[in-house]
């Protein structure tokens, strides 16, 4: 059988450099899944995009013959023509992009942008298209595809649209999807509905599929065929099963043994220790009140936090997950004393065991001061959390400064002894942040939250911008410096496997409220709420022969309202927090 | 209906602000010690014109000059009854104009309009220059088209503004036969509209036009290139490409709709920076806009010409905002759904 795609010597570089991408070779067969595997700056986007040719401009095909064999006969993409480009773009071939966030226009509508690619390939009418974008909404899951079809994409959730995004890839039927990391900015249970999504139109249409993606539990559960990329070159290609359960290439064990997973578990796990407590939330709720825009519309008040009890002992860890907008941040910034709770919530503070507790929201300037050194903050993104003008000296010794401690040099000598902690070199204090890769900015924002030997640090998704392995190396950093310096983290994460890991205690958290909370090995023993199920579920596994469970993903991710009776809650009627065994709290009826 | 709610609304907030204004141009012209008929009083005493002195004691009753500030102000506006009842600006009477000594209405009568016309066709110019340049510029950057616009756009930021205009002038009369000053033929002027007329304004309008309106034109284009440059980068652009839409439909469609909001945006702010950055090439050209009347009459603080002319000033900007804002709300659904449930 010949193949859909061919791919053969595929080169491409930049300038006069290294080519990025060098004598890759791979095949699609028709209706097949082939995934392209590699963590970031392994070649992987910039080989999808040849096959399109979309690349940046300054980027050189250095050399390669890509054959497409669809039902218009043979075409050698790399030789066509712009204008005949043109004509498989979109139609034969279509592409999803990773950020459904930014990669529709804001402008237009919904319905205008999908019709669009049959007004470009198909000369229908205006009123035949519309039908037939129509049906491919409600075949993405658009409960309501002509609210949708007038719908801004800012209207829309991430998961909607990136279903519009997925609906324009397919409203043209092609005979070749090409997805770019197409889940990778959702969260885990919207991640779980679309590749569901993507498999089922697969099913039906018989197109084949390139995935592009750096999670091998997503290849697990989509790919027939595996190309692992590393650094332009494919390191090992092959069907899924015998790369999945036997990877032979070194770079590949690498891949799955940085791979977080939720463990098995066959027991509860112990409850956090009650006395010695570093931090303690007491009925912190927060409410904002969104102006309407229009002065005469009633203001709209948005439930951030609602009633959060949170005890963190010293020297553990306490995680608090759930998906973007769950009030997760906000619980962390209230702790650190950046935000104030409403009425009657309190956050207490003990900077040492036999200190008295200080209240973090009434502390006079100098128990702030005290305080600010006591708690710091390690923020998501590595790439904007640093000053692109401040040397990496500057950066570091600057809360030393701020807070008087030690001359020049000591404060150098520190920062110098910082870095080796962290895994870096002394040499590196004079560069500034652009000379270091992400993972090596993220030791650096840690070397820095640690420059004033504080004893809480607050981790705001460390890890979630990083590749799998160096995931894997920051949380072992992490370990070692809170084992080394007794340190309290109060970690933000979405993701259940990297929390499985470093936790103590997990706090589930959905729509401000605490939906269930206990030990880690408790809630992976024995899940309680539905939506603590469904996160579990949609993890994907690296594991060919345990696919993500769909219906617990979608029992437990949608609005708490579709929950079933035990665990309903609505605005006006939330069930509380009730203790099943010792430090497993369910938010339910009883 | 949003958007007629929108504009009613705006309207109003338009005359509250007009209100403002009012009363801060007022108090500002004020703010100097004396008048212009104490300052005359004055002057005509030290040369023993007892006569005149007369006529301006007369003057500042008939216009409730001696009456306190507020009172003058409520007079002016027309709110309070003056010396002859009510008779202010709401009122559609303008005052009298010391200096020249006629009524403000018949003064700027007809340089009124001229000035709308003349800022209208540079306004025009801007947008119909900076629009395909900007764009151009922006899809070819960092090639000889984007090098030489930025040059020519650079020359015209540079030059100033009377300097280009001598020069036209010298040009254009001698190669074109284009008329050198002034906005009409004189023989036109104070005349009732005509077809001539309208030729002879017309003719006379390409050179102030090109002159006012050449730095603004390179400014905005070069602000609209970069806005595009901006939006090029985007992810939903490479969208576009990936469904196979061409290079030049994409543009249109995708970039230059979101590169193009500060560009309606600054409709508002370019119409008054033209009223008052084009009074000296009014003087040189010899325009009869009345950028001109607005100096004289505050050089010698004739107060009530100089509170008109602001007040129209202000009326330019706030009219340019309004439509600035009626576009933005009509172009970007996000400002029109701002606050709407989602």
């Amino acid at each position: 059988m010949t193949p859909l795609l061919s791919v053969k010597d595929l080169s491409i570089g930049f300038g006069g450099a290294e080519p990025v991408v060098q004598d890759v070779n791979f095949d699609v067969m028709p209706g097949q899944t082939l995934a392209l595997v590699g963590e970031s700056g392994s070649g992987k986007t910039i080989t999808c995009r040849a096959v399109l040719r979309i690349l940046p401009r300054t980027a050189q095909f250095r050399s390669g013959v890509i054959t497409f064999s669809g039902e218009d006969g043979q075409l050698v993409l790399s030789q066509l023509t712009e204008r005949q480009m043109r004509n498989v773009r979109g139609d034969s071939i279509s592409m999803i992009f990773q950020e459904p966030m930014r990669s529709l226009s804001p402008l237009h509508k919904i319905g205008n942008q999908v019709s669009e690619v049959l007004w470009l390939h198909g000369g229908v009418s205006e009123r035949q298209a519309r039908r037939t974008v129509l049906e491919q909404f409600d075949r993405v899951g658009f409960p309501d595809p002509e609210r949708a079809y007038d719908s801004y994409p800012f209207e829309l959730s991430g998961g909607m649209r990136q279903r519009a995004m997925i609906a324009m890839a397919m409203v043209s039927k092609p005979e070749l999807l090409i997805a770019d990391e197409p889940t990778t900015a959702l969260d885990v249970t919207t991640q779980a509905q679309v590749l569901g999504l993507i498999k089922d139109l697969q099913q039906e249409t018989g197109m084949a599929l390139i995935l592009v993606t750096h999670d091998l539990g997503v290849v697990a559960n989509m790919a027939e065929q595996v190309v692992v990329m590393h650094k332009g070159r494919v390191m090992e290609s092959g069907p899924a099963h015998l790369i999945l359960e036997e990877p032979a290439h070194p770079y590949t064990q690498q891949l799955f043994n940085a791979a977080p997973a939720i463990p098995d578990q066959q027991t509860v796990g112990l409850p956090m220790p009650a006395e010695d407590l570093i931090l303690d939330m007491r009925q912190v709720s927060k409410t904002y009140t969104m102006r309407s825009g229009r002065g005469w519309k009633a203001e709209k008040l948005i439930y951030a936090c609602r009633g959060v009890d949170f005890k963190l002992a010293r020297g553990k860890t306490l995680a608090i997950v759930g998906e973007s907008g769950s009030g997760k941040t906000t619980a962390a910034r209230i702790a650190l004393g950046a935000e104030p709770p409403d009425p009657g919530g309190e956050v207490l503070f003990w900077a040492d065991p036999d200190a008295k507790p200080t209240t973090v929201h009434k502390m006079t300037k100098a128990e702030r001061t005290a305080f600010q050194r006591q708690a710091q903050m390690v923020f998501q993104d590595p790439y904007s959390s640093l000053s692109p003008r401040m040397r990496i000296q500057d950066a570091m010794t600057e809360p030393l400064e701020i807070h008087g401690i030690g001359t020049p040099a000591e404060q150098r000598d520190q920062a110098a002894a910082m870095l080796q902690r962290v895994g870096l070199n002394a040499d590196m204090l004079k560069r500034y942040p652009h000379a270091f890769s992400g993972g090596q900015r993220q030791r650096l924002s840690i070397a820095r939250a640690m420059m004033l030997d504080p004893s809480l640090i607050v981790c705001d998704e460390p890890t979630s911008a990083l590749d799998v392995s160096v995931q894997d190396q920051i949380l072992t950093l992490l370990e070692d410096l809170q084992d080394g310096h007794n340190l309290s983290y109060l970690f933000i994460s979405h993701d259940l496997a990297v929390v499985a890991r470093i936790a103590d205690e997990v706090a589930v958290m959905r729509q401000g409220l605490v939906v269930e909370q206990g030990p880690p090995d408790t809630l992976f023993y024995n899940p309680q709420h539905p939506y603590t199920k469904a996160l579990i579920a949609a993890q994907p596994e690296p594991d060919i022969n345990r696919p993500i469970n769909l219906k617990l993903v979608a029992l437990g991710a949608g609005s708490p309202d579709s929950w079933s009776e035990a665990f309903r809650f609505t605005d006006s009627m939330i069930p509380s927090l009730v203790e099943l065994e010792p430090g497993h709290k369910v938010r339910c009826h009883v | 209906m949003l958007l007629l709610r929108y504009t009613a609304y705006r309207l109003f907030t338009m005359l509250l602000t007009l209100l403002v204004v009012s009363a801060m141009v007022f108090v500002i012209i004020n703010l100097p010690p004396g008048d212009y008929l104490s300052n005359q009083i004055a002057e005509l005493q030290a040369s023993g014109q007892s006569a005149g002195v007369a006529k301006a004691e007369f003057l500042r009753k008939e216009y409730a000059l001696d009456s306190p500030l507020w009172e003058q102000y409520m007079i002016w506006m027309g709110f309070m009854p003056g010396p002859h009842g009510f008779s202010g600006l709401i009122q559609g009477n303008f005052g009298w104009s010391f200096e020249f000594d006629r009524p403000v209405s018949e003064i700027v009568g007809e340089s009124l309009w001229l000035t709308v016309v003349v800022n209208l066709a540079a306004v025009l110019f801007v947008y119909a220059v900076a629009l395909p340049l900007g764009v151009l510029a922006a899809a070819r950057s960092r090639t000889w088209v984007d090098y030489t616009s930025a040059f020519i756009g650079y020359l015209g930021l540079a030059t100033p503004n009377f300097l280009l205009a001598l020069i036209l002038f010298y040009y254009g009369h001698r190669y074109f036969d284009i008329p050198i000053g002034g906005l009409m033929d004189p023989r036109f002027e104070g005349q009732p509209l005509t077809w001539d007329k309208m030729k002879s304004i017309l003719v006379h309008l390409i050179v102030p036009t090109f002159v006012i309106g050449t730095s603004g034109a390179s400014a905005m284009m070069q602000r609209l290139r970069a806005n595009m440059l901006d939006e090029l980068g985007k992810p939903y652009v490479e969208t576009a490409i990936a469904k196979g839409m061409s290079p030049s439909r994409m543009l249109a469609k995708y970039p230059l709709r979101v590169a193009f909001n500060p560009f309606v945006a600054d409709i508002g702010n370019l119409l008054p920076s033209m009223v008052s950055g084009s009074v000296l090439v009014s003087v040189v050209l010899g325009l009869q806009t009345i950028g001109p009347t607005l100096l004289t009459a505050l050089k010698t603080q004739d107060q009530f010409l100089s509170g008109f002319v602001l007040m129209f000033v202000a009326l330019l900007t706030l009219v340019g905002t309004m439509i600035s804002d009626v576009l933005l709300v009509m172009l970007d659904p996000r400002i029109r759904y701002e606050g709407r449930e989602t």
